[in-house]
């Protein structure tokens, strides 16, 4: 049986407040919390196989040009060596979220320094690690261009331009217009990509870590020129994602490739070098950003263009002004985005891609432009809140916005008045506060999810989608307990298998609000299907703690089940609400920072975020999100920063001693409000997305605090000591 | 000689390349122990080799005949875990998992490197006692990176499970 709902109206039936179980929202432990502290959760590259062999990647040295001969007879001597693959099935790119399809084939044509190109077989890992280091290649080299500022970027076409923004700069009582930039970003989440892949002669099935399961089937199949029903992938628990993993990537094809051809299990991990060097980067920008205000706040005009750059062919653009388009008033407005095709490694969604570098940029600005208002910052804020779309004239779903930023400054004890820097010094620090908005669009995608409620009164909930960290296992299970009044313990989920129905992937922040709706679906269903056994209306029964009531009789579940388990494929589409309604998450950053006056190094002192996101589905994960969000936050605003050889284009710091992700010690404690709303347009569990909103902006709010510390206004990010040196007025 | 793991014994690898975290997770089906970076940069690899916590990455098998190991598997069980382990689930101290076996393996040989008198940069005054401030568990913990963010939270555990102890 399927239960299937189109989501074309705002749901306000909040149905999940008016169960008897009490377990939704609550703060419970992850259920597979205990594997994972004791090393006993099995992630892609730990399965073990009888006779797997070990495939080792093989990445060009050149940014651009042809590869013009492999000597495989270069290796095929050395001890253990199987072979040499390099075949029109592999891939070059990894595909981009949500591809649905192959990405680029030709691992011949060189686009990026350190494209695979080859993949060496071996019995053990050394002797394949070795003779990839020994596998003579020989390129033909061409001409590149490594740098976004060297070539002239490609607008795209889908832009806005409403009424004169040049205009209303200069009728303006007060304006900015600054220029930010920002550094490429990588993901790296701590598991580096892996697979093992098995062939059978007519199934291919392959542990892999990846985010999307429902579309990377797709992508694979696209690759092998297989059926999807020859294909079984398998991601129980995936090491970290934050889109690195959201499409297929290359060692996930190599190892398939060589299943197939060598007729044995075949694994492939890619080296932390080589996660850095062909997985998705994010793009640096260069962004402008201009706001023309009246003397009261009201603005009158906001604009953000940005260049991004990308492969030649690639179609992904960060897209940096998302939320820019929907949060502040103002008649008179510029989006957009222009692309400058480069040779760097594929650019592609890396947690809040387009809010992650344009709400910190977006948020300075604000920030300066409430200097020269002498506004507070979170006043002027509250006074450019437009009551719909500032263009397209559609309602917002719910926005708690106000509310974040007014607890936010309570819980965080922002004082209003005049913020003049260098205000407050405690030896050679400089000490300052800054506040920044946040923002990120939501999203929801197609999902399926069967829960069974089963003879012994438990239940079963089966999907392919994928807990990644964000604590799927957890809230499906509150999810399905809820509904069908049993304790989390009495819910098994399984996850991350394509033999179950598809779920929606983890990405975008879209996974729970999608795959809760389909869950929801299921349980309706399966509760409908038990008052029709109990003879009373679906409204009347009360399910708690394994026992059915109706009103007038209560039994165990069991009883009612009778043998005869229910089992329910539950269906969610993104339906009319998408187009009728802005749906986003909100919220407020506030961070204190401490400048060093001698260094210009910068501590982050402590941060609040308040952050509206629909319902709570688990309040421990919920946080954990939000301050998993604020680390990134604090990451991209003071150290992490890919850099690239201008001569050569090659990745330099391709390791996590060079690119600096935030460490135990730069991080404070955090401090975290959750605004509880419904979100009746958002999902049908009235939740939003919750994994990427706690970084959209946070960054900025660092910035402004370090202008309010030590008068350094910041308009490049990472803010390293350097550049808070030089900006710093003697 | 064999190495000791969880204390049973094993022979060490005949190739001299496989690196004591390799041979972890390959050759003693105990995969608990993490690779994230192969180069002693991230601590999801982290071991406790005679008592003392080190990046088993960065060191060879064969280096180590007799010497004795703990992973994460040593340390508890799903069934049985230590009072670490439990304090790392309630207080939320992971999200994706992958670093926390490196996590706690660390957080259990910092305790002690603590209560042995070990300082640290965050030490104010290195001729007394480092006490179990924050800062110093953040200091001392600043080898396990987590991506997923998870530190407030598993500085929270560490925090419970240090002032259950003293």
């Amino acid at each position: 049986m399927t239960a299937h709902m189109k989501h074309d109206q705002p749901d306000e039936r909040n149905v999940l407040d008016h169960m008897a179980q009490g377990i939704i929202g609550k703060s419970l432990d992850r259920p597979e919390g205990l594997l994972k502290v004791s090393g006993t959760a099995t992630y892609a590259a730990e399965y073990v196989i009888d006779g797997c062999l070990e495939g080792v990647i093989v990445t060009s040295t050149c940014a651009r040009g042809k590869v013009t001969s492999i000597d495989k007879q270069s290796v095929m001597s050395m001890p253990g060596v199987v072979d040499v693959i390099n075949e029109p099935r592999m891939i070059a790119r990894p595909a981009q979220g949500t591809a649905n399809e192959a990405p680029e084939h030709k691992v011949g044509e060189i686009h990026y320094w350190g494209q695979p190109v080859a993949l060496v077989v071996a019995e053990t890992i050394e002797q394949a690690r070795d003779a990839a280091k020994n596998l003579v290649i020989e390129y033909a080299p061409a001409l590149a261009e490594f740098n976004p500022e060297d070539v002239v970027p490609e607008p795209q076409p889908d832009g806005t331009n409403e009424g004169d923004l040049n205009q209303a700069m200069e009728g303006a009582d007060q304006c900015v217009d600054l220029t930010f930039t920002t550094e490429g970003h990588a993901s790296a989440a701590m598991e580096p990509h892996a697979a093992i892949a098995q062939w059978d002669g007519k199934m291919l099935t392959v542990h892999a870590s990846l985010q999307m399961l429902n579309y990377n089937i797709a992508e694979l199949a696209d690759a092998l020129k297989l059926k999807q029903s020859q294909i079984r992938l398998i991601s129980r628990y995936v090491g970290g994602g934050f889109g690195s993993k959201l499409g297929i990537s290359e060692e996930v094809v190599a190892a398939s490739v060589a299943a197939m051809v060598l007729d044995r299990p075949v694994r492939v991990v890619m080296s932390r070098q080589q996660v850095f060097q062909t997985i998705m980067r994010r793009s640096e920008t260069r962004q402008r950003v201009r706001l023309s205000a009246k003397a009261d706040g009201t603005f009158t005009g906001i604009g953000h263009e940005a260049v991004v750059s990308n492969l030649p062919g690639e179609e992904f653009a960060e897209p940096v002004t998302q939320s820019t388009d929907f949060l502040y008033a103002g008649d008179n407005r510029i989006m957009q985005i222009a692309v400058a095709r480069i040779h760097r490694m594929t650019a592609g969604s890396v947690r809040a891609p387009g809010e992650a570098v344009g709400m910190p940029a977006l948020e300075a600005a604000i920030d300066e432009l409430a200097e020269k208002l002498g506004i507070d910052p979170i006043e002027l804020r509250l006074r450019n809140l437009p009551d719909k779309h500032p263009v397209e004239g559609t309602p917002y779903s719910s926005r708690k916005l106000a509310e974040c930023l007014t607890q936010g400054a309570k819980s965080f004890g922002w004082k209003k008045g005049k913020r003049t820097p260098r205000s407050r010094r405690e030896g050679e620090w400089w000490i300052g506060t800054g506040v920044a908005s946040a923002a990120r669009v939501h999203n929801v995608g197609e999902a399926k999810a069967r829960v069974t409620l089963r003879d012994d009164g438990t239940a079963l909930v089966e999907t392919d989608m994928t807990d990644i960290g964000t604590g799927t296992y957890a809230i499906l299970g509150q999810i399905a307990g809820e509904m069908l009044g049993l304790n989390p313990d009495a819910v098994d989920v399984q996850l991350g298998d394509t033999k179950h129905p598809r779920g929606p992937g983890s990405g975008g922040s879209w996974g729970a609000a999608s795959i809760g709706s389909a869950v929801f679906l299921a349980c309706e269903a399966i509760r409908k299907e038990l008052a029709g056994r109990a003879k009373v209306k679906a409204e009347k029964l009360t399910l708690k703690d394994g026992q059915i009531g109706t009103g007038k009789f209560s039994l165990p579940l069991t009883e009612l089940i009778g043998g005869k388990s229910i089992s329910v494929i539950g269906h969610y589409e993104p339906g009319a609400v998408e187009k009728n309604f802005v749906a986003s998450g909100y919220g407020a950053f506030f961070a204190e920072v401490a400048v060093n006056h001698w260094t210009g190094e910068t501590r982050v002192r402590r941060m609040t975020g308040a952050f509206g996101f629909g319902r709570v589905l688990n309040a421990k994960t919920a946080r954990s999100q939000c301050i998993g969000g604020m680390v990134w936050c604090i990451g991209s605003a003071l150290t992490e920063a890919l850099h690239f050889d201008p001569n050569d284009g090659h990745l330099v710091n391709c390791d996590l001693a060079e690119y600096h992700v935030p460490v135990h010690r730069d991080i404070p404690d955090l401090d975290v409000i959750m605004v509880e709303e419904r979100d009746p347009v958002a999902s049908l569990i009235q939740a939003k997305g919750i994994g990427e909103l706690g970084m959209c902006g946070g960054a900025g709010a660092i910035a402004n605090a370090i202008y309010n510390a030590c008068g350094a206004r910041m308009h490049a990010f990472p803010m390293t000591p350097d550049k808070v040196l030089s900006a710093m007025p003697d | 000689m064999p190495i000791v793991i969880n204390s049973l014994e094993y022979q060490l690898p005949a190739d001299p390349r496989v690196s004591l975290l390799d041979f972890i997770r390959d050759h003693t089906g105990l995969p608990g122990t993490k690779k994230g970076c192969d180069h002693g940069q991230c601590g999801a690899c982290t071991v406790i080799l005679d008592g003392v916590r080190i990046n088993s990455c960065l060191t060879l098998a064969v280096m180590h005949d007799n010497c004795d190991v703990i992973t994460i598997e040593g340390i508890g069980s799903a069934e049985q875990p230590s009072a670490l382990q439990q304090a790392f689930v309630k207080h939320d101290g992971f999200q994706c998992g992958y670093c926390t076996p490196g996590q706690i393996c660390s957080a259990t040989a910092m305790l002690a490197e603590i209560a042995e008198g070990w300082p640290s940069d965050a030490t104010q005054d290195i001729g007394t006692r480092p006490s179990l401030s924050d800062e110093e568990i953040r200091e001392r913990m600043s080898g396990n990176l987590c991506r997923c963010g998870a530190y407030p939270n598993i500085v929270a555990a560490i925090r419970e499970v240090a002032d259950a102890g003293q």
